[in-house]
């Protein structure tokens, strides 16, 4: 992977890593657009459940919005390890002269421009189909932007504990769900407040030093698990 | 110091340090437990709105207490192991996971027996209530976790990575279901009130929750105990041991 010395820096290697693993992910399409595709069915599902009613609608969407796109980040980080555990690349990343923490970072960073992004960027559209108020939209694709990159890594690291186990999907979500509790009661109580014309500046404020404060530490536990997961 | 690190390392000297320690945790433990209970539940006065139903808080708070405290001690040891690589403390951390988690049950379901006849109904999404159920969720997954692996080892370490990430995130879990919780600011129910409990009732809950505390050293150390005896069933120290009683 690495042709010639001397060492790449840190720098470029984390590029070359963030790189491959874009161009990876581009390669299939219809893996990037899956998690928007359930995103769009379970937000379907809703008013099917409870009724077209909009007015009761328009009070619960931020709250439908913010749970399916946790279950779709959920869905998701199950696979974020499992083909580069299967192929050996992930041990090549181990072995390599730099900070797992930093490499791995470059790909979980790649994986939530593919999914999380994505998805706060198209949510408005499914607020709309849910009659959330307008004053809410810049909020709702601001509070996903933030949320999803603390779902992201939180769902990285354990989907690192649980790659090497058989039929992990359901135990990663025992794990994450409690740890992703804060995400969505920030979330959705950001977009509540823009609805009604509160302040929803300050809960935004908390979200984006969520993400900040996961971005500083979780890939630290990120490579620590994979590590365990490679040893196991 | 570090003589003494070392010493808790080692598998035979711990087995027969907690032997020691176990004989002097039992009977304290049993009789704070008794003078607790006889304490909180017959002679403490009864409460003037709740009448004797309150009684339920000398088992429902300490257990709440404990098993919040109960998560640390685990990521605790799960810091020494991941640091020392220490075996005694990936012991420790599998032993005091189910602990945790039975105690958080115990508070949970006693909650719910509370709740019926103060609040009319099994369960609220009270803020207390709900981190209580968060907190019995971390310790589910630490303890499916650990069974998923096949390698012990490795199942101590992923564990312990697991409860330290749990860790920063119990106060930021604790602090957001509280806001959540007075943001939607349902019919006023409180669970005591602001009003300071007196201290008639008050001295036997410390004592209770003492007594869980002794509860909880204990039933660790005994599982401890049995996880050495079954990982060491065949090495010498072990068998001179059975065999010398």
């Amino acid at each position: 992977m690495l042709p010639d010395s001397p060492l790449l820096s840190l720098h470029a290697a984390f590029t070359r890593q963030f790189v491959r693993h874009m161009r990876s992910l581009m390669a299939s399409p219809a893996d990037v657009a899956n998690p928007l595709l359930f995103f769009f069915m379970v937000v379907t599902l809703f008013p099917l459940g409870l009724g077209p009613d909009p007015d009761r609608l328009a009070t619960i969407a931020p709250g439908i919005l913010w749970v399916v796109a946790l279950l779709a980040s959920l869905m998701v980080s199950a696979k974020l390890f499992a083909s580069d555990f299967e192929d050996g690349s992930l041990e090549q990343l181990a072995l390599a002269p730099y900070p797992l923490a930093v490499l791995v970072l470059a790909e979980v960073a790649a994986h939530w421009l593919t999914t999380g992004f994505l998805l706060a960027l198209v949510s408005p559209l499914f607020a709309i189909m849910l009659g959330l108020p307008e004053q809410g939209l810049s909020t709702l694709v601001a509070s996903l932007l933030f949320g999803t990159l603390c779902l992201t890594l939180i769902g990285a690291v354990g989907s690192a504990l649980t790659v090497s186990i058989r039929r992990g999907g359901l135990l990663l979500s025992l794990l994450i769900i409690p740890l992703n509790v804060p995400v969505l009661i920030f979330g959705t109580t950001a977009v509540t407040e823009a609805v009604i014309g509160g302040n929803p500046e300050s809960w935004l404020a908390l979200l984006a030093g969520l993400a900040l404060g996961s971005l500083a530490l979780t890939p630290l536990a990120i490579g620590a698990a994979l590590r365990v997961s490679l040893d196991s | 110091m570090w003589t003494i690190i070392h010493k808790m390392g080692s598998p035979p000297w711990f087995f027969r340090f907690s032997g020691t320690l176990v004989r002097w945790l039992l009977p304290i433990t049993i009789a704070l437990l008794l003078v607790g209970a006889v304490w909180g539940l017959l002679v403490a006065p009864p409460d003037f709105r709740q009448g004797n139903s309150y009684r339920i808080i000398y088992i429902h708070v300490p257990a709440a207490v404990v098993a919040l405290a109960g998560y640390y001690v685990m990521a605790l040891a799960g810091a020494v192991s991941l640091i020392w690589r220490i075996k005694m403390a990936d012991i420790t951390m599998r032993a005091a996971a189910p602990v945790g988690a039975v105690l958080t049950a115990i508070a949970l379901v006693t909650g719910a027996i509370w709740g019926k006849p103060t609040w009319g109904a099994w369960w609220v999404w009270d803020a207390r209530i709900t981190s209580m159920l968060i907190l019995f969720f971390l310790y589910l997954g630490v303890v499916a976790l650990f069974e998923a692996y096949e390698n012990k080892t490795a199942a101590a370490r992923a564990c312990a990575v697991l409860s330290l990430v749990g860790t920063v995130n119990i106060p930021i879990i604790y602090k957001s279901v509280d806001w959540w919780y007075s943001l939607h600011q349902p019919a006023s129910l409180k669970l005591t009130g602001e009003s300071a409990i007196d201290s008639s009732m008050l001295y036997p809950l410390l004592l209770m929750i003492l007594a869980f505390y002794c509860l909880f050293a204990l039933t660790v150390l005994l599982n401890m105990r049995a996880e050495l005896v079954w990982a060491h069933r065949e090495s010498s120290w072990l068998k001179q041991l059975a065999g010398g009683a």
